[in-house]
């Protein structure tokens, strides 16, 4: 079992013609089932035209029509991403992965206000993407570090995720799915969203919950877990060392009016049971200690 | 990206924020002419670096003559102004704005921010205008009026009139204040801030309502189309390593410890810089080289490194997923030996092609030390520092 997609999603790729675009559709249709499910792109005025096999059709709304697929996934600029997000929304997709960085801020704020009242998920933006190990790969993680299992990932970063997945793996610990919901200020699926979804997933045993500075969405799942998680999570915040006022790479990644710094972040884990760690070479080993001792 | 003060002005009074009457100088004499031609009786000079808290630094100051305003130029021109933003060496100052004195009956405070919580332009307005609103946050959260603004709707004249009463402005000076927060609203969204402050507004004796200070920062995701703030940009309040970072699409703070970081992706380098604390080390920087590093800019944020005087050894930590570990190895090296490395240097690879990655250094001939994983590179690294 896994959260959100599985070998049975059908993908379509938003902007999938440019270089970026290109390069992720060929590593994640080779990598298990993806050949079967990536099945349409989407460039506006090169509809009918085909890309390794896969046909590129003009719009969201006909590339669902046309290819069944109810995902995508977009590789768009950022300068255009909000509103091919917009698009996705309007066709009344399942669920949208934006892996795209860089879009303004104010553009966010404008698409998170079209999505209300609409039924469309979205996962980033600025975001690795999400995987179920096996089965498929959307987004620009390495595929080969994962192995399939039952300890579900959220994590806010790209190579921090790859890094707790990694320590898994090394001991053994598969993944029914791993999340990247991505290092922007306004984005889609928070820490807490993706927890539910693990927490009703049969086939997920425990969470590793990966987050950093800025914003509180961190502490915000962590007093939901204390009330409602019957599994064990397993977290670490990074950023302790980061000094206030400055923005560490990421959009999000601030630590600004006396709000969002990592001490006060695990803390409140702390205090909520969450199995928090100060050293990030260490999720892994936690993890295994978690799940030998329950 | 931050601006100056008189230039956040020059961008409210294009959205009908009434400001005081000011002019920018770069000099002395320009500020007593600046003075002269401005006229009244009273003026102020302040003292423009991109930090806050000018005034308890003493780069605020109100003249009463033209010899007032020439001396308060001549302390202020030059000084490095310490506040609590700057940093114990202060900023230099290069930039004045003398203004007309202005009456002040009453102060207060607007800011506004992007609210993640709502996913919304929030705005904050507070009767304890001139105090740091963190504090007010902290021991009066009560005397913070905050409105989450309707992006369909935006600001509407009875909700900015509603905040206004709120905060204390009284009902003869509402309309004013209606326009200043409206006027601060459509100049948020257009201009694509990240944050404004207007601390303090002020109600002056006649009744009338003044933005006395502008502060803003904008989305530099969003200043591809916003030409008009680039040329606001300022240099001189930069750090030279973080400029000449971004030529090279790195991602570069500096920081005040010793060992160098050179990390792919803003959470992993984070997370190194914490470890290297945990094993009792102090991080010289943050530095993140992005998913699409190859030899030139690994060069680069070695060069970048290698500027800090301060430097006793570097840590790479690199998960390599597009980015595959032999061409960052290649890469390390090359970089290695065009800068005749003379700090010890501790590499961890893993990921995409590790195995090649690690043959390329383990034959590169060069004083590599490599780390199994980030505990065991942390450590390498921590102990090279001391000299151990």
């Amino acid at each position: 079992m896994s959260i959100l997609i599985d070998k049975n999603t059908r993908v379509m790729t938003q902007g999938m013609t440019g270089k970026v675009g290109q390069f992720h559709t060929i590593h994640s249709r080779a990598y298990a089932n993806g050949a079967e499910c990536f099945v349409a792109g989407v460039t506006p005025k090169k509809g009918g035209q085909r890309f390794e096999g896969i046909p590129i059709y003009n719009s969201v709304a006909e590339a669902k029509a046309q290819s069944g697929a109810t995902v995508s996934v977009i590789y768009v600029p950022p300068p255009y991403a909000a509103a091919a997000i917009d698009e996705a929304v309007e066709a009344d997709l399942d669920l949208v992965i934006c892996i795209t960085e860089g879009i303004p801020v104010h553009d966010m704020l404008r698409t998170r206000y079209k999505m209300q009242g609409k039924r469309t998920l979205l996962i980033g933006p600025n975001c690795p993407g999400l995987i179920t190990p096996d089965e498929i790969k959307i987004g620009i993680m390495p595929g080969h570090i994962h192995r399939k299992g039952r300890i579900g990932v959220v994590s806010r970063s790209g190579t921090l995720t790859y890094e707790a997945v990694g320590q898994l793996t090394a001991l053994g610990l598969g993944q029914s799915s791993c999340v990247g919901i991505g290092g922007d200020p306004i984005n889609g699926l928070k820490h807490l969203d993706v927890m539910k979804l693990f927490n009703d997933d049969p086939g997920t045993d425990a969470v590793v919950m990966v987050g950093e500075i800025g914003g509180t969405d961190e502490e915000e799942c962590a007093r939901w877990i204390k009330h409602n998680m019957n599994k064990p999570v397993v977290g670490f915040i990074a950023g302790v060392t980061a000094p206030p006022g400055k923005r560490m790479g990421h959009a999000g990644a601030i630590i600004s009016g006396g709000q969002g710094g990592a001490d006060t972040k695990l803390a409140v884990m702390e205090e909520c049971g969450i199995h928090v760690t100060r050293n990030p070479a260490e999720m892994g080993r936690v993890m295994q200690r978690v799940l030998k001792g329950s | 990206m931050k601006i100056h003060e008189y230039q956040g002005k020059e961008i409210l009074r294009q959205f009908g924020v009434p400001t005081p009457r000011g002019v920018a100088c770069f000099s002395v004499a320009e500020a007593v002419a600046a003075a002269q031609q401005l006229g009244g009786a009273v003026w102020v000079v302040k003292a423009q670096i991109h930090a806050g808290g000018r005034g308890k630094g003493g780069g605020v100051k109100v003249a009463k003559s033209l010899d007032e305003v020439r001396s308060a130029a001549q302390q202020i021109l030059g000084m490095h102004l310490v506040t609590h933003q700057t940093g114990k060496d202060g900023q230099v100052v290069r930039r004045l704005l003398i203004e007309e004195g202005a009456q002040i009956s009453k102060e207060f405070y607007l800011g506004m921010v992007i609210d993640r919580g709502s996913q919304r332009v929030a705005l904050l307005a507070s009767s304890e205008g001139g105090m740091e609103i963190e504090q007010v946050a902290a021991h009066s959260p009560e005397k913070i009026h905050t409105v989450r603004i309707d992006p369909a709707d935006g600001l509407g004249a009875a909700e900015a009139a509603s905040a206004a009463r709120q905060i204390g402005i009284p009902d003869a000076a509402v309309e004013g204040a209606v326009t200043a927060l409206q006027g601060l609203y459509r100049c948020f969204v257009e201009k694509d801030a990240m944050l404004a402050e207007i601390n303090p507004l002020v109600l002056t004796a006649d009744g009338r309502v003044l933005a006395l200070d502008a502060k803003f920062n904008f989305d530099s995701n969003a200043l591809y189309r916003h030409p008009e703030i680039v040329a606001y940009r300022d240099l001189d309040e930069e750090d030279p390593a973080e400029i000449e970072a971004s030529k090279f699409g790195l991602s570069y703070i500096s920081l005040d410890g010793d060992i160098g970081c050179l990390v792919n992706g803003a959470g992993l380098a984070m997370a190194t810089m914490d470890i290297i604390k945990l094993y009792g080390g102090s991080p010289a920087n943050f530095l993140d080289v992005g998913g699409g590093a190859d030899k030139e800019k690994v060069t680069e944020a070695f060069k970048l490194m290698l500027k800090n005087p301060n430097l006793r050894a570097i840590l790479v930590n690199i998960f390599g997923g597009i980015m595959k570990c032999d061409v960052i190895a290649e890469g390390v090296v090359a970089a290695a030996r065009e800068v005749h490395l003379k700090v010890p240097l501790v590499v961890r690879l893993e990921g995409t092609n590790v195995d090649l990655g690690k043959k390329i250094l383990a034959e590169s001939g060069l004083p590599i030390i490599s780390g199994s994983d980030m505990a065991d590179a942390a450590q390498k690294v921590v102990d090279a520092a001391r000299g151990a």
